[in-house]
């Protein structure tokens, strides 16, 4: 594996009488969105504090490229600090500043731009986030989700090369919070940022996490792929994962992607032991972040959430319809062999139009939305795991259609 | 070996209380130089310092000019009926306006927009440190000393000299209108006695208490608000005593500053 970009090394840290960091040692790649999880007041922020150099440890020590922090000099550090941005938990926007002067204040005063630039650079993030119609209002004059907004707006108009986010999506509506969680994975791909994402979001931030970290005891309890800690037989992990887990998913309202996975489980066993048949259908929106980068990411998380209530909708009660991925949803249909299922998707496209999907009051000119499908009929010997990734490779367009 | 305790303890108190208030005091003077340097690196802050002017010195023009008449006017009942035993009331002029511009001008300016200014700059950059927003400016690599503080210390640098001269030539009219307007001192022997009794000297002297007293009150309240995070209490309590520190802090310091100063200047 690549070197880390940023690593923790037995990181102490004590904060009056509490000792938070209790030996943390914790790698950060480059190019990667790593998520931070644990129990509220285990030290995730404090964590956080640490990369940027907010906090130094006690002991222990913070190295970028292999470099420590407490070794670099004060023109290095600087040049580093530069490199990142930080969307603080409770937003820490200037609230004497308006909406616009918050989001341009890292361009104007470190002068790294005209002003016609920053003008210019403001206003395509306010658009990029729905924040354009407030510009001029006050911090306090906001909600919270928009607050949220700005706080992100204004972390990411320096094009960082490493951004922390520090719940970015806490007191959010789910629309809004999938569409920060696909603003952020968007921005990750078209960038190519790192990322670290504190965050109580499960399972949706495995969905945008190519890395996650288990905090627990003021010690890393866990650090591996999403797959890895959903399979990880620690009790602790496993506890805390199921305990934040709903059995439905926020933004889509169907099935989570645990309830799916069981779901799948036992028509395997029903398939095995009673030979009875079933398919299913992997449906993927394949230019989401088309319709983000013409609409926004709001437009395209309601456009999934209404595609979801449309697929539902035409699937009978025993079928089981989840949320499998970013802007993938899965059918399991039982009872049901390949031509079967090619019905159901035939009678999807048939129906299936632009109303159903996006809002008629909006602006939808120059909006396409392209859907894909891949049907698996499950044999008795077939894994579960080989059948999902068959599946994902079979997806054919299924459906297009253009505004 | 009992007794021994009992004198140690409040010994040691006062040896701890002593060498955190000189550690403390020392402290302060780093802020404000650290402050002071920040003004000058280019793009000097012009519209900040601006907006702190209009804060600091323009919106307590109202409140030093109520001050100065008042006080001017107390100084000329009072100074009238003590010289009227002496039938020297004539001298009226020069004792109303020595001791507002010796003294009392810089001090009560002072009081003034510690109480109008100084408390809302420690409140103000107190919420700052307990929202994040100061530690937001140092992610953004925003030097929040150079952001905050240097603005201020500019600003009352320049304000409270104008603010001074202001209250003394207040005051001056306000012990006009008592002494002459009322009680019916000669008005041209009034003005005659204060020009001729004020020295280049007493108004130097007057303006550099005034810059001294500047340099007090932006440190110490700037520096309260600034560090509220490292108080015992927090959050909002942290920052009502920030506050309150800073004010009793300043005009206790503004106190002691003047006996000195004067003791030097005389």
């Amino acid at each position: 594996m690549a070197p880390a970009l940023i690593e923790l090394k037995d990181t102490v840290k004590w904060l009056g009488p509490n000792k938070v960091l209790d030996g943390v040692n914790l790698r950060i790649y480059r190019g990667q969105i790593t998520s931070i999880i644990g129990q509220s007041g285990v030290g995730k922020s404090v964590l956080l504090k640490h990369i940027i150099g907010l906090l130094e440890p006690d002991s222990g020590q913070v190295l970028f490229e292999g470099k420590a922090l407490a070794a670099m000099k004060k023109i290095e550090r600087k040049a580093l600090k530069r490199k990142f941005s930080y969307v603080f938990q409770d937003t820490a926007l200037f609230d004497f500043l308006t909406v616009f002067e918050n989001v341009a204040l890292p361009l104007t005063e470190n002068s790294v731009c005209s002003e016609t630039e920053v003008n210019q650079r403001v206003r395509g993030k306010l658009h990029q986030l729905d924040l354009h119609k407030i510009d001029n209002q006050y911090p306090s004059q906001l909600s919270g989700g928009m607050k949220k907004r700005v706080a992100l707006a204004r972390a990411l108009v320096t094009d960082p090369e490493i951004v922390l986010f520090d719940e970015p999506t806490t007191g959010l509506d789910p629309i809004r919070k999938t569409a920060v969680h696909s603003m952020i994975s968007d921005y990750q791909k078209r960038l190519g940022f790192t990322s670290i994402i504190v965050s109580h979001e499960i399972p949706d931030v495995f969905f945008i996490s190519q890395r996650v970290a288990m905090i627990d005891g003021g010690r890393i309890r866990f650090e591996g792929t999403p797959e890895e800690i959903q399979q990880s037989a620690d009790p602790v992990v496993r506890s805390f994962i199921q305990g934040l887990e709903s059995p439905h998913d926020e933004l889509t309202g169907i099935a989570s992607q645990s309830l799916g996975q069981k779901r799948l489980a036992r028509e395997m066993f029903r398939l095995q032991r009673h030979a009875r048949p079933f398919s299913i259908v992997l449906l993927s929106v394949e230019n989401l972040e088309d319709v983000d980068r013409i609409a926004g990411h709001v437009a395209s998380q309601t456009a999934l959430k209404n595609f979801a209530t449309f697929v539902k909708n035409n699937t009978y009660l025993t079928d089981t319809c989840f949320r499998y991925d970013m802007n993938k949803l899965m059918v399991v249909l039982p009872d049901t062999d390949a031509d079967q299922a090619d019905m159901f998707c035939k009678k999807l496209s048939r129906n299936l139009n632009t109303d159903a999907i996006f809002d008629p009051s909006e602006d939808r000119k120059g909006l396409c939305f392209a859907l894909s499908a891949g049907i698996a009929q499950a044999q008795e010997d077939s894994r579960i795991d080989a059948m999902l990734s068959g599946v994902e490779k079979r997806q054919n367009i299924f459906y297009e259609c253009r505004i | 070996m009992e007794l021994f305790v009992a004198f140690k303890s409040p010994l040691i108190s006062l040896g701890r209380y002593t060498i955190d208030t000189v550690k403390d005091m020392g402290r302060i003077a780093l802020f404000f130089a650290k402050g002071f340097v920040l003004i000058f690196p280019r793009p000097v802050q012009f519209n900040k310092i601006l907006q702190q002017i209009y804060f600091i010195g323009m919106k307590s023009i109202f409140v030093v000019c109520l001050t100065g008449a008042f006080t001017g006017m107390v100084l000329g009942l009072q100074g009238y009926y003590l010289l009227v035993k002496y039938g020297s009331t004539g001298v009226l002029g020069s004792a109303v306006a020595l001791s507002l511009i010796r003294e009392m001008g810089p001090v009560l300016t002072a009081v003034m927009v510690i109480a109008r200014g100084g408390s809302a700059m420690a409140a103000e950059i107190g919420i700052m440190r307990i929202s994040e927003q100061i530690d937001a400016l140092e992610t953004m690599d925003i030097d929040p000393l150079r952001f905050l503080v240097s603005p201020r210390i500019a600003a009352a640098l320049i304000s409270f000299p104008l603010l001074t001269a202001l209250f003394d030539v207040v005051g001056i009219l306000g012990g006009y209108l008592t002494g002459s307007v009322l009680l019916g001192v000669n008005p041209e022997l009034y003005f005659s006695r204060v020009e001729s009794s004020v020295a280049l000297m007493d108004v130097a002297g007057g303006f550099i208490k005034s810059i001294v007293f500047a340099v007090i009150v932006v440190s110490i309240c700037c520096f309260q608000g600034y560090f509220t995070h490292t108080r015992t209490e927090f959050g909002a309590k942290g920052v009502s005593m920030s506050t309150t520190s800073a004010v009793v802090l300043s005009c206790v310091m503004i106190l002691v500053a003047d006996y000195v100063l004067t003791s030097f200047l005389l």
